[in-house]
């Protein structure tokens, strides 16, 4: 291309003038910037309305081109789906009948349960839901895992609160606005979600790893072995996550530190289930009186 | 970037739509982080950038040595980066290319094209440094990232040169 290497603009006093005022600016704001960054990797929620803001806008536009995104897929599978019905039903109808003698025996367990655990006097705290809603968009280009979730305060989502799916955990909620809050996803590589192996109750932390899987790290001991298919749950440790929440099964074989993959796929881009933090903060700093 | 005074026998200044396209087409490739998609690793080219970057070395005159500033502003908070990351990286991009511009005085698009992956490839590896701890394991998406990015840029460019001649440019 033509060389532009003439920088000077000419004899105009003015045009050298705002020239020069332009570098000072770039210089200037790409000062600021460094500061702003400085600031926000010190505080990240620093400039979180800012993002809420923007968020409100853009939000209500994911959401409808995720609906219509959806109905066009939906076509070709309630389309098999009105074939498929019949042999379904056979299907569906077997399975009740193979599942009866075992609903019977759970019926059972569950009773038992419940008068142990009166007899115990076990206080479970549940937390119930907050609100459920859709993840609608992605931080697709950073290395950051942040969604965005189309429900904000004004429907009760609050900094803190656990986010989970049909299959399992999906994150925690990090900032929120009126409509939209943005959710830490599991596999950030920031994330760290206290868990326990369903097997044995072993204690163990999920790390995000930024690369869509998490690590599992050994809590207590040395030495541990963790087994391809060990199904790890929340404990509860912490007061965010209430328990029995399931979160990853382990890929590989491996010791103290094992590959695992989440169970919730946030990229189907299904409902999302708010709950209340298990232990709210405030309350678990009033408790330790004693 | 160089905005002579006019004098009575040049051209009329453009008109606003075709003033404010540029910028617009850039934030609109900002906006492509908001397409509903949730990701589980870093694999959308930092689009903003790219279309950016186009401009700038298709077009020199169309955007001012501080248009990186608001631009990469709009750009943090939809990216999901820390605040300040694009305004600073998309700035001493610009910077670099305009010490570029006067050592290497006549170009190809391949140059522009090494160029546009250098400042694209910079861009990312800093801000995945600024973003994620050091520990995380992203480094190869990211590294398929960067190609991915710098492979599509001769894309970019072009579209960029189509809506430049949509805005009438000469």
């Amino acid at each position: 291309m033509a060389p532009s290497r003439n920088r000077r603009p000419g004899f105009s006093r003015r045009a050298q003038y705002s020239l020069f005022l332009g570098y000072v600016i770039a210089v200037a704001g790409s000062l600021v910037g460094a500061v702003l960054l400085a600031l926000a990797t010190l505080d990240p929620p620093a400039f979180a309305a800012l993002r809420a803001t923007l968020a409100e806008v853009t939000t209500p536009i994911s959401s409808g081109i995720a609906a219509l995104g959806r109905g066009i897929a939906s076509i070709p599978s309630s389309a098999s789906d009105y074939v498929g019905v019949r042999k379904q039903n056979a299907l569906l109808r077997k399975e009740l009948e193979d599942n009866h003698a075992l609903l019977m025996r759970a019926r059972t367990l569950s009773y038992d349960n419940r008068r142990l655990k009166a007899l115990l006097k076990l206080r479970e705290a549940t937390p119930g839901p907050v609100v459920a809603a859709r993840l609608v968009s992605s931080s697709a280009s950073s290395t950051r895992r942040f969604g965005v979730l189309n429900a904000g305060s004004w429907q009760g989502v609050m900094q803190g609160q656990p986010v989970r799916g049909p299959e399992g955990l999906i994150g925690r909620i990090l900032e929120t606005g009126p409509n939209t809050a943005r959710v830490l996803l599991l596999s950030d590589p920031e994330s760290i979600v206290p868990v326990r192996r369903t097997r044995d109750g072993l204690p163990a932390l999920a790390a995000g790893r930024g690369d869509g899987l998490l690590d599992i790290r050994s809590a207590s001991l040395a030495n541990v072995g963790f087994e391809p298919g060990d199904i790890f749950v929340t404990s509860g440790t912490g007061g965010i996550y209430s328990p029995n929440i399931p979160v990853a099964r382990v890929l590989k074989r491996a010791r103290d530190t094992a590959l695992a993959r989440t169970f919730a796929e946030p990229d189907t881009l299904d409902f999302a289930l708010v709950q209340q933090a298990f232990l709210p903060v405030a309350s678990a700093a009033a408790a330790p009186a004693p | 970037m160089r905005q002579p005074t006019r004098g009575p026998f040049d051209a009329a200044p453009p008109p606003a739509a075709a003033r404010l396209l540029p910028p617009a087409s850039v934030l609109l490739a900002s906006l492509i982080t908001t397409w509903p998609f949730i990701a589980t690793f870093p694999s959308l080219p930092p689009f903003g950038l790219m279309m950016l970057l186009g401009w700038r070395l298709t077009r020199p005159d169309v955007f001012r040595i501080w248009a990186p500033l608001p631009l990469g502003f709009f750009d943090d908070l939809v990216s999901g980066q820390p605040l300040g990351n694009a305004m600073l990286l998309w700035t001493l991009c610009f910077f670099m290319i305009d010490l570029i511009d006067q050592r290497l005085v006549f170009r190809d698009f391949w140059q522009d094209w090494l160029i546009a992956s250098g400042a694209i490839g910079f861009c990312l590896i800093v801000g995945r440094l600024v973003a994620a701890p050091l520990g995380a394991h992203v480094d190869t998406v990211l590294l398929l990232q960067i190609v991915i990015s710098a492979m599509l840029f001769p894309l970019v460019a072009r579209f960029c040169a189509w809506l430049d001649r949509k805005r009438g440019g000469e």
